[in-house]
């Protein structure tokens, strides 16, 4: 049974967004064992944003967005979220800036000791000042966006992959995040599943605004963001009217050896003549 | 196996040291900062005491048993068997009461904690516990370590109680002593030397457990094979640091009150 659609409420973007980038890199150099994983890289991910990060396995991808999460700490370089430097904060002090930030886990890493409504309501139960009907509340409309309001009492065991996924999304949204991080999302799914996620992702960035880094092996699914917007009024993604493109906000950047071979736009990306990413994206 | 060499091993035995050290020091510190989490630390107490409960009651019980038949035989060549009940109180309270209680304990809860927080760490829970603005030290490690040392205080006042009970069976069906004259002997040896050091060791003990086990746990790699391995490693790791602390804290203590 399909839940019914939440009500749709608009964030209005902070301060910080207002000024510019949310995420910047700058030289950002990062080794495991001496091996390099990511070698002086620099990008920019400005407010409101989705970009979508690709490269082979064991490129680094899913490391930029632990580093942005201060969950890793870079050899070199620096990293700004929301205006912060989280390269030079203590562990303490990226308790606050992770209240912003959302993620999404490459294999959604969600309590499996907790309910459904545990894990979602998680980060609220945590900051303790919050009435348990409120709680309720937004775990419900958190649950409900992702349809998966059914599921409240089940266990992450209890559940398919791809509802873990959307539960996983939920946990991250239901503090209305400034900033979104993918790892992943649709990996190992089927595509009906795939594009169910994709569709909230979609969701997530032209109804709430929100900016989001996007990490994932699939370019069809970056496609499907980069020609699609999500029509309100349906509660549904549509694709694009021919010539619109320009107005997703939408980013690619695409990693080889640790290096950014390319930071642009889908438009840019189709046109370019590098033959690494020719053959990349063929 | 691989080999490493020496160099190697000795730089690897000091980042483990240190990082145990920094653990076991921020697992006491986060005791005093904000958040605390009594209700992880109740649940962990049920789970900790009270499911340890039946091993330690007849660990205790069998120790002292034991101890008694084997000393009775001794005794007796000496036309001293009075002083059974002595003992057996002085060996339960001041030692083998809380050592064992500290391996049996290490032996269930300190693979338990190794295995849950290192299967935590491997599908990336603790990462999302970080992200989701909480630190795994105060919400996982720290009640932890508060719930061992509490219960294991505990428990090893049970199994010390249980162990001259068990004594105390042997000598009055076995050896057909006079119940009275056992507990009379085994409640006068005790001086406040023997409780106060039979007291102190379930302290010291269940930090050791908790600590290491989550040491092992947080620092898993490797998927099941390494949640595995860190599990072995904290029973082992555990059990060995339990026996060292004991006989330090015995020489300690015993130089403290004077023993010779």
């Amino acid at each position: 049974m399909t839940a019914p659609p939440a009500e749709i409420v608009e964030r209005v973007p902070s301060e910080q967004e207002a000024a510019g980038n949310v995420i910047v890199f700058e030289n950002v150099s990062i080794a495991f064992e001496d091996k390099p994983a990511l070698d002086g890289i620099s990008f920019r991910l400005p407010k409101g944003e989705c970009k979508a990060i690709f490269g082979v396995a064991g490129s680094g991808k899913s490391t930029i967005l632990k580093l942005a999460l201060g969950l890793l700490k870079p050899d070199d370089g620096h990293i700004y979220v929301l205006g912060e430097d989280v390269t030079q904060m203590s562990e303490d002090a990226l308790f606050e800036i992770r209240r912003k930030v959302g993620i999404v886990f490459q294999e959604s890493a969600l309590f499996d000791s907790l309910t459904v409504r545990e894990n979602v309501a998680f980060r609220l139960l945590e900051e303790g000042d919050i009435p348990d009907a409120e709680v309720e509340r937004r775990v419900r409309e958190a649950l409900s966006f992702v349809e998966l309001e059914h599921t409240l009492d089940k266990f992450p065991s209890e559940l398919s992959g791809g509802m873990r996924r959307r539960v996983a999304i939920a946990r991250a949204i239901i503090t209305e995040p400034e900033v979104l991080l993918y790892d992943s999302p649709t990996g190992g799914l089927d595509p009906v599943t795939s594009t169910t996620i994709i569709q909230l992702i979609v969701k997530q960035r032209d109804v709430y605004k929100t900016s989001s880094l996007l990490v994932t092996h699939r370019l069809q699914d970056a496609f499907i963001m980069a020609t699609h917007y999500f029509d309100r009024t349906a509660n549904e993604m549509r694709p694009l009217p021919p010539g619109s493109r320009a107005e997703i906000p939408m980013g690619f950047l695409i990693l080889r050896d640790g290096k950014v071979i390319f930071d642009g736009s889908a438009h840019e990306l189709a046109q370019s003549k590098d033959e690494y990413i020719r053959e990349y994206i063929s | 196996m691989e080999l490493i060499s020496p160099t190697e091993f000795a730089k690897e035995t000091v980042q483990t040291l240190e990082d145990y050290s920094i653990l076991a020091g921020q697992s006491v510190a986060s005791l005093f900062r904000y958040p605390r989490y009594f209700a992880d630390m109740l649940q962990q107490a049920d789970l900790i005491g009270v499911g340890s409960l039946p091993i330690v009651v007849l660990t205790g019980f069998f120790t002292g048993a034991v101890l008694a038949l084997n000393s009775s035989t001794t005794l007796q060549r000496f036309g001293s068997l009075s002083l059974l009940g002595q003992l057996v109180s002085v060996g339960m309270v001041r030692e083998l009461g809380p050592v064992l209680t500290g391996l049996m304990v290490a032996g269930r809860n300190s693979s338990g904690m190794a295995s849950e927080i290192g299967s935590m760490v491997v599908t990336e829970q603790i990462d999302a516990m970080r992200a989701l603005g909480t630190d795994p030290m105060k919400k996982l490690i720290t009640p932890r370590v508060v719930s061992t040392v509490f219960m294991l205080f505990f428990l090893s006042i049970i199994s010390d109680l249980l162990g001259l009970l068990g004594g105390g069976a042997v000598a009055r069906f076995l050896l057909g002593m006079d119940s009275h004259q056992y507990w009379s002997t085994a409640w006068q040896a005790l001086a406040f030397q023997d409780v106060f050091m039979g007291l102190v060791k379930p302290l010291l003990f269940g930090f050791i457990i908790s600590t290491v086990g989550c040491y092992y746990g947080i620092s898993a790699r490797g998927g099941t094979q390494g949640v595995g391995r860190a599990t072995t490693q904290a029973v082992v790791a555990s059990s060995v640091f339990i026996l060292l602390v004991d006989f330090f804290a015995t020489k300690f203590l015993m130089a403290i009150f004077g023993y010779r």
